[in-house]
């Protein structure tokens, strides 16, 4: 049955990474619905958190191949009860629009916060679960939305304490030997020192 | 040209000469070719070109330590270090400019993937300051190879050059094998640093041995002990991990009949007692029809490619799989497993022998062996010994397996007389069968058997070859020459793209759509590369040729005449159940 699953997968630091997993998708035609990606509590470790929707059956299959990967250090797919997500929405609003009281109101209803406030457009911040967020977007529409922009997930996982066992034992371990190879600047070379 | 000091390297056994050297101030090219020679490394397959001309240079001081084999197309450079790799048991080299070179490899590289093969190609790279700038013969090969290669890296700078390649040769040789690409950029290959070369073995983020699970080996022993008619399925995984003897003392105590896929073959003797054949699409009937009837599978390192099952929902529902595999990605993919057993095959093997019980399944056994006989008087009599009519290739095939003892290293082609090859050269010696099977390359049996023949020159190594696979890469013939590679070339040679036919034939109203080949003069050709050759017509000539071919030392090229309209039986129809295997 398809349904939204969100896919984690612990990564090395390396140029590329990104194709490599979400090739894996092309190939099956599965459309990620959103990407999320940042280092972890372990230095060097990246965390990407996938949404997409599918039957969980071809994600396992697909977590196995994304695990094949060199420099994946594991990959999960879960049910929506496994993990506690958030995902965050700024919406950009015409000024004009406090003058009306019900906003007020909205805010405080929906647990948003004004983040900024200029003579043209205020902008307002939410979190919350995908749903909320479209919501909420949908009540302020009428007040004149000048733009919307919606992260994708973060999520921790509600089982993962051995995995962040498993990740510091990593780092007690020797280092990646190429990771710091591939940060640096192309135009430190200089032209006439190569040229054919 | 400027003489370059050349360490001195004594003859040091291998282990020696990977440990950690003493820094040494030297340019990356040279970097490049000594961490070839501490990985142990005497052959590569390559072609020149402007981005990796000082990786060229370089390798003008190492000739007496590494030999380079200059082929004729960056294509055949990668499938005969494919064949190299298959027969030797070590990383095949490749060396290949940037640009068009690199984007020659790519069939190469799709095709030792899937084939689980290892391999290291190194390509030129414009330099770092033009990358992205669609330089000349600029080609982003990173992003072109992601999806085929094991592993690739991008080094723009002289120290990284032997870190990355310490790891390729671990990542490609290490696990379920399979090729890796470093891409150089020209500006690290010129710039100078001090060299260091210390072997790989360790990638916190990979895990190429697994943890054997001696619960999942019980579970799976037991299994087998309980059995009344336990089967094998034979996979390249068993050829990878050198476990053919682990296999065979298996199936011998615990009275298994064996089965090989298409990649498994040679992994046991044609002629041993418990082997039934070789599965899939056009393999023998009894272990495709069998596989339906088995109560305990046990698959060994092979991945139930759609070619073996045909249609998944009718196969082997009614017993109990254990899938015996290294790459845990293969195991549920298309087979569920009742058991698991995520070990290479030697490991698990070894660790099941001891405790499955001795048995015997005669009953079981003379099943297949019945199912035989109805393949021998439908197809194989007919193949092998035809009243009239032109050459069959089974006769010729049949014809070579003798004359060679099954001891040739037989490389294969794609299409019928690969199927025909397959099913009728009896295998004695483990790693004696070199095709490409997963992705089904025409064109890679010719440079694929030069790699053979380098890697394993005590052996006599035949090629079979169909007429339109041998003009995709004839020109490796040059290479046979230059290098006095001794191959033996054989064309079956129909006149047509049989297979593509034979599927016109049965499923298309024989609407032959771009198939039949008028096909040059083979024997010119060959002459025209100086390789010796005959064509032979009849019936009566083929003995006195083959013998010809095999007597005669250095590469000659046989060209056969085969039957023009002729089909390959069995067969499984494509996606089709097995049960609708046809025999004629």
């Amino acid at each position: 049955m398809q349904k939204e699953y969100t896919i984690t997968v612990y990564t090395e630091d390396r140029i590329g990474i990104t194709n490599r997993i979400t090739v894996i998708f092309t190939r099956r035609g599965i459309n990620i619905t959103s990407l999320t990606t940042a280092e972890t509590e372990i230095p060097g470790v990246y965390k990407f958190i996938i949404t997409v929707i599918s039957e969980k059956e071809k994600l396992v299959k697909i977590v196995g191949q994304i695990e094949r990967l060199i420099e994946i250090h594991r990959a999960f797919v879960h049910e929506e009860d496994e993990v506690v997500y958030q995902e965050l929405a700024l919406y950009k609003i015409s000024t004009k629009a406090l003058k009306n009281g019900n906003i007020e109101q909205l805010i405080r209803d929906n647990n948003a916060r004004i983040l900024t406030l200029t003579e043209e457009y205020f902008v307002i911040e939410k979190t919350g679960h995908q749903q909320e967020l479209i919501a909420l977007q949908a009540q302020l529409a009428p007040y004149g939305l000048i733009e919307y922009s919606k992260s994708g997930r973060v999520a921790v996982i509600k089982w993962s304490r051995r995995f962040h066992d498993h990740l510091k034992e990593l780092e007690r371990r020797r280092p990646d030997n190429l990771k710091q190879a591939e940060y640096r600047d192309h135009t430190e070379v200089s032209a006439e020192e190569e040229s054919i | 040209m400027q003489q370059k000091d050349v360490l001195p390297m004594k003859p040091e056994p291998a282990e020696k000469r990977a440990a950690t050297t003493a820094p040494l101030n030297i340019t990356g090219s040279e970097a490049v070719i000594r961490s070839l020679i501490a990985e142990g490394v005497e052959t590569i397959f390559g072609y020149p070109g402007g981005a990796i001309m000082p990786i060229y240079d370089a390798l003008y001081d190492f000739q007496d330590k590494v030999h380079h084999i200059l082929v004729r197309h960056e294509q055949g450079a990668t499938h005969a270090a494919q064949g190299y790799a298959r027969t030797s048991g070590r990383t095949g080299v490749v060396f290949a400019t940037s640009g068009p070179g690199a984007t020659n490899l790519v069939t190469g590289l799709a095709d030792a993937y899937m084939d689980s093969t290892p391999m290291v190609c190194i390509t030129g790279q414009v330099a770092a300051h033009l990358l992205g700038t669609d330089a000349f013969q600029e080609t982003d090969v990173i992003g072109i190879t992601m999806p085929i290669t094991k592993w690739n890296i991008q080094v723009t700078r002289p120290e990284d050059i032997p870190g990355a390649i310490a790891k390729a040769f671990y990542i490609a040789g290490s696990g379920r094998p399979g090729p890796v690409l470093v891409d150089i950029t020209r500006n690290a290959q010129v710039a100078k640093f001090d060299y260091e070369y210390k072997k790989c073995d360790y990638i916190r983020s990979y895990r190429p041995v697994p943890e054997l699970d001696q619960d999942a080996v019980k579970a799976a022993a037991e299994l087998i002990n309980s059995a009344k008619k336990p089967y094998i399925f034979c996979g390249h995984g068993v050829l990878l991990s050198g476990a053919e003897k682990e296999l065979i003392a298996f199936a011998e105590k615990a009275g298994i009949p064996i089965a090989s896929t298409l990649l498994g073959l040679s992994a046991v003797p044609v002629d041993h007692p418990l082997y039934v054949g070789y599965l899939g699409m056009h393999g023998n009937y009894a272990p495709n029809i069998m596989t339906n009837e088995c109560d305990v599978l046990i698959a060994v390192g092979m991945r139930f490619d759609d070619r073996i099952t045909g249609d998944v929902s009718q196969f082997v529902k009614q017993a109990k799989v254990i899938h015996i595999e290294i790459d845990a990605a293969e195991i549920n993919k298309i087979i569920k497993a009742d058991v698991a057993v995520h070990a290479d095959a030697k490991t698990a093997l070894s660790a099941l022998i001891e405790l499955v019980k001795p048995g015997k399944h005669d009953e079981w056994l003379k099943g297949f062996r019945e199912a035989d006989k109805k393949e021998e008087e439908k197809v194989s009599q007919k193949e092998l010994y035809p009243a009239e009519g032109g050459l069959k290739m089974a006769e010729v095939v049949r014809l070579i397996s003798e004359r060679t003892e099954g001891k040739a290293v037989l490389v294969t082609d794609v299409g019928q007389h690969q199927m025909i090859a397959s099913r009728y050269y009896r295998f004695k010696d483990p790693n004696t069968n070199i095709t490409s099977g997963g992705m089904g390359t025409m064109g890679f049996a010719l440079p694929a058997a030069m790699g053979a023949k380098v890697g394993t020159p005590e052996k006599e190594v035949v090629a079979i070859i169909g007429d339109g696979c041998f003009q995709m890469t004839l020109q490796e013939l040059g290479t046979i020459y230059q290098s006095e590679i001794g191959v033996k070339i054989v064309i079956l040679n129909n006149n047509f793209l049989g297979m593509v036919r034979q599927w016109q034939q049965l499923f298309f109203d024989k609407r032959y759509s771009s198939t039949e080949m008028i096909n040059p003069d083979f024997v010119q050709i060959a002459k025209g590369f100086y390789v010796p050759g005959r064509k032979v017509t009849d019936r009566a000539d083929i003995v006195a040729a083959v013998d010809e071919m095999i007597s005669h030392k250095g590469a000659y090229l046989l060209e056969v005449v085969v039957e023009k309209e002729d089909n390959v039986f069995p067969m499984v129809p494509s996606g089709q159940p097995i049960a609708n295997i046809r025999l004629e």
